[in-house]
Formats: structure tokens, C-alpha cells, sequence
């Protein structure tokens, strides 16, 4: 293709333009892997694009975006790339020299190293060598735990840390995996759901739901931390779990996005229902639908 | 076997199709909600469905490349694919050539410098055998990692071409392969570019016939290129709708 039939600046900017009118109806540019964008000069190239000969050629099936020159393809599902400040639920896999791996559903292993975790008892001191003996007390293969990313290697990798009495070793609960495009950045991923059930919005799709715990019953008993045990659960506790675990496999599978308010009103319309009716095709259109209609009221 | 009119006078093949024509193509996006990337594409009666997991830890530590992507192909035939039903093992001389060339394939398209010390995994299955598997494979590739988000310079698309009785024709089916007298390529290529990333021929073809075929060859692969890219767009379409901004 030349160069003279590619759409210069102009209508680019119109199109940047209109997308800030109206944000939601604004007119979205649709690509496919190995069409050209742009063949203007004045804008750079970003992820998702390569350029040849000077023009601009998506390497991807998504939506263009730009920043000021920045010409960036996001494709609409993708593996999860990490930010930093990111809440992330991850599973220990693997212990290697003062560090743990953990599977955060992204491209590569995060890494979790023994100095950017909390001692039990909340002691401030340097690791020492009987720490790093003492490694598989604090974290060992298959636990889950949730942190926040602390950097990003060059090569993409992720490291992660504990530091803070918010993250730490998950129990009293279980996992849900979604994918990652339907849970967004927010002020806070750690909600209380009314009907006592916690839940912790991982960005990388992984989502934990547990029974409700004070955090001051979490300050109060800093020795627990790393406890493998989980606390009574009662038989109320446990359906509730199991209904709010289930209310947000239904709207993934309904591609809603996941936030608290959806989780709540999902419930309230899930209290018909079984819980184990929740996840099939029929339920989980019917709640979708009342989820719908009281978010956009 | 016998020898078959694979060509009649009318100039129609065995299938009802002219020299020139390809089979029926339907293809589709996103049909496994496991995989990160899935696609299942059907050319006449071969029917294959692909899925993507990754990019990834590597499930080996041998397989981590420093500057890149590993990409890895996996490819099954179903034993229910064939008139015989017949159950193949994993180390068959043939499935390990067709997976080797769809990796060759891709590696030179995949941006996978992006995605350094991960893998990529590609799981071919075949569900019908009606001839054509490298072509149906390498497109049903191209459909799958597009839907994984995974980066390509463009699209790959292949096509088979053959020789009948001094006629070229495009996109051979099982019993037209099969006959001794058919000589036939698969050709997969960039279709913007123009570029080819695969050549394969198995059988005897006088040199004079070679342009001719690969010309028909590449023409399929456009005709191809446009129906994946308008069943691409319309799945992302349906993406972004579902996903929303």
C-alpha cells in the first residue's frame, strides 16, 4: 500500500477530537494485525505497533489509542500486565534464595523476595540467615497471598511485597479466577460485602472471597499472619462465601466488570436462586440483567 | 486405486467445485473460554480447532530464551478425523512435521521479542481430515493468536494449489491429494507484503507449472485473508462491546 492513501493528520485528530466530546459513544478506530494507521511522521510508535517505511502498522486486533504523539493497539483480551501499586492475588509455586515465585496469571512468574515481606509479630530488623532457613514457615508451595507490585524488571517480570498488614497470607476463603480486562483500577480492592463476606479484587483476574474478618482483630494478633489454620466458619458464613464466589463467576460469564456495588446487587438478586444454579447460562443472564438495569438507575 | 476423473470435461472436480475455487470457508473466534486465545476453522470438510495459552512461564526451564518468546506447537488428530478410525500416537512422523512447520511459520511473524523468558503454547486439534491439514492449520493459528492479543506483524494465510490434467486448481480436498498424478504445494504467505513464509511440495512438478501454481496458491491465501479479517473485525467489534472501554 503507498503512502499517499493513508489517512493523513487531520482526520486523525478529528477522530481524537470527537472521542473527547463523548466519551462513551466517541468513535472507537478498530485494527487488525498489519494495517496501516498513520503514515504521518510527527506521531511515535507504542505497544502494539511497529513501524515500515514510516507508517504506523498495528500488530494487533484492537482499538487505537493515542496520547498526545503516542499511537498505542490495545487488544481487547490479553494476558495481565502488571503497573505498579497494583493489588495482585497470587499462588506461591516455587521457593528459590531468598525469594518465592508466584503465579499472578501474567506472562511470567512473579517474584516475592524474603526483604520486601513482614515478619510475623511485625519486628523490624533485617532478614538474617535464619529467616531464609525459616522461609517455607512463612509462605510455602500452593499458598495464596495477596500483595501489591512493587517494580518491574526489564524484562517484564514482577516483583511484589508484603509490607503491610493488608496483604499477607490468604485463608477463611476461596479463589475465583476471572479475566483480567473485568476488574479496573480502583481506590481500594479490599471490600466488605454486607452480608459478612470479604472480598479482594486481584487486577490479575484473580479473585479471593472469604469470611468477614475485622482488621483490628488483625492488629490485635500480628503473631497470626502466617497462620495455616483457618478460623471457625459457620455454616451461614460458608453459603454466604460460596453465594458471593458464584454471584461473580455469573457476571464475568455476563462480561459485567467487577466492583463492589455490582457484587451487591448480584447478590440481592441471586437470594432466589440455589447457589449452585448461579453459574448456569439461564441464572446468570437473569441476574445480569437486574445488575444492569440498577447500575445504570 | 482407481484411476478417478478428478477433472470432467466440464471442466467441474470431483466435489462440484471449478478449477479455481475454494471450499467452503467458516471460521470463528474465541470458542474456549479457558484458553487465552482460541479460534476453530472449517475449509469444506476439514475442521480444525486451535488454542493459545500464554504468553507464559515456561514449563521448562531449558525452554526460556532471554531476548524472546519460545513458542511452542502441539498438534493432535483426532482418531474419529478419518475415514479409518485410527488412533495415532504422539511421536507420528507426520503430526511432528506439520507442527514443526506451523512453528517455523509463525516464529518469523510473532513479535516475541515483547515477551521475554515466556512461552507460547499452541494446540492444534484436528476434528475432520478432508485434506488440506497444513493450510487449515496455519490459518487456524493466525485466527487463534490474533484473539490471544498476541503481537504479528500481519496476518499469515495458506493455501493449497495442485495440477490436474494441465489445468491448475486451488485448494485440494483429500481424494484429489491423495491421486498419484496430482502434484500439489501449500503456500503460506503475508498477503500485505507479499512475503512467503512457507513452500511445501512433496511430490514431482514440471518447472514450467511451478509460477502458475503458486500464483493460483497465492491468490487463495488473499481470498482466505479476507474472510478471516472480516470475522476478526467483527469479533473484536463484539470485544469491545462486551468488555466496554
Amino acid at each position: 500500500m503507498s503512502t499517499a492513501d493513508l489517512p493523513d493528520l487531520a482526520p486523525f485528530e478529528q477522530a481524537a477530537a470527537k472521542r473527547t466530546e463523548a466519551t462513551t459513544g466517541g468513535e472507537t478506530q478498530l485494527v487488525t494485525p498489519g494495517e496501516p494507521i498513520t503514515s504521518n511522521t510527527a506521531f511515535m510508535r507504542g505497544h502494539g505497533t511497529y513501524v515500515e517505511e514510516g507508517v504506523v502498522i498495528s500488530a494487533l486486533a484492537g482499538v487505537v489509542e493515542r496520547i498526545n504523539k503516542l499511537v498505542t493497539v490495545r487488544a481487547l483480551k490479553a494476558r495481565y500486565a502488571g503497573e505498579i501499586g497494583d493489588v495482585v492475588v497470587g499462588r506461591i509455586t516455587s521457593l528459590a534464595e531468598k525469594r518465592w515465585r508466584v503465579d499472578l496469571n501474567s506472562r511470567q512468574n512473579g517474584v516475592l523476595a524474603l526483604s520486601s515481606i513482614n515478619l510475623p509479630g511485625g519486628v523490624q530488623r533485617r532478614k538474617s540467615e535464619s529467616d531464609e532457613l525459616r522461609m517455607r514457615t512463612f509462605f510455602a508451595e500452593g499458598d495464596l497471598v495477596v500483595a501489591e507490585i512493587q517494580s518491574l524488571y526489564g524484562d517484564g517480570a514482577i516483583a511484589i511485597h508484603t509490607r503491610s498488614l493488608k496483604y499477607g497470607k490468604l485463608r477463611n476463603g476461596t479463589l475465583v479466577t476471572i479475566p483480567p480486562a473485568l476488574v479496573q483500577r480502583s481506590r481500594t480492592h479490599f471490600y466488605a460485602i454486607p452480608c459478612g463476606v470479604d472480598v479482594i479484587l486481584g487486577l490479575n483476574g484473580y479473585i479471593w472471597v472469604s469470611k468477614h474478618v475485622d482488621p483490628q482483630a488483625i492488629e490485635a494478633n500480628p503473631e497470626e499472619v502466617y497462620s495455616n489454620v483457618n478460623d471457625p466458619i459457620t455454616a451461614e458464613e460458608r453459603t454466604n462465601v460460596a453465594r458471593v464466589a458464584n454471584c461473580i463467576r455469573a457476571l464475568s460469564r455476563q462480561f459485567i466488570h467487577i466492583h463492589d456495588t455490582a457484587i451487591v446487587y448480584a447478590y440481592e438478586a441471586s437470594l432466589r436462586f440455589p447457589i449452585s444454579d448461579l453459574v448456569t447460562d439461564s441464572v446468570s443472564s437473569e441476574i445480569a440483567m437486574e445488575v444492569r438495569a440498577k447500575l445504570q438507575s | 486405486m482407481s484411476r478417478q476423473e478428478l477433472l470432467s470435461p466440464e471442466g467441474l472436480r470431483i466435489d462440484g467445485r471449478r478449477a479455481n475455487e475454494l471450499r467452503r470457508t467458516v471460521c470463528k473466534q474465541s470458542v474456549l473460554t479457558q484458553a487465552d486465545g482460541s479460534a476453530y476453522y472449517e475449509q469444506g470438510n476439514t475442521k480444525v480447532l486451535a488454542a493459545i495459552y500464554g504468553p507464559r512461564e515456561p514449563r521448562l526451564r531449558s525452554n526460556t530464551l532471554n531476548d524472546r518468546a519460545f513458542v511452542n506447537v502441539e498438534f493432535k488428530v483426532a482418531p474419529f478425523s478419518t475415514n479409518e478410525r485410527r488412533k495415532r500416537s504422539k511421536g507420528d512422523r507426520r503430526i511432528l512435521e506439520i507442527a514443526s512447520a506451523v512453528r517455523q511459520t509463525f516464529e518469523s511473524v510473532i513479535v516475541a521479542t515483547v515477551y521475554p523468558r515466556s512461552q507460547i503454547d499452541v494446540f492444534l486439534h484436528l476434528l475432520q481430515d478432508d485434506g488440506g491439514n497444513v493450510q487449515a492449520c496455519i490459518n487456524a493459528t493466525t485466527l487463534a493468536l490474533i484473539d490471544a492479543g498476541i503481537p504479528m506483524t500481519e496476518y499469515i494465510c495458506a493455501c493449497s494449489a495442485g495440477y490436474i490434467d494441465e489445468t491448475p486448481v486451488l485448494d485440494l480436498n483429500h481424494t484429489e491429494e491423495s491421486s498419484f498424478e496430482t502434484p500439489d504445494l501449500t503456500i503460506a504467505v503475508m498477503p500485505r507484503s507479499g512475503k512467503v513464509t512457507l513452500l511445501q511440495m512433496e511430490s514431482r512438478l514440471e518447472i514450467t507449472r511451478l509460477e502458475d501454481t503458486m500464483l493460483l496458491a497465492t491468490e487463495g491465501c488473499k481470498q482466505i485473508q479476507r474472510i478471516m479479517d472480516s470475522v476478526v473485525r467483527e469479533n473484536t467489534r463484539d470485544l469491545v462491546e462486551k468488555y466496554g472501554q
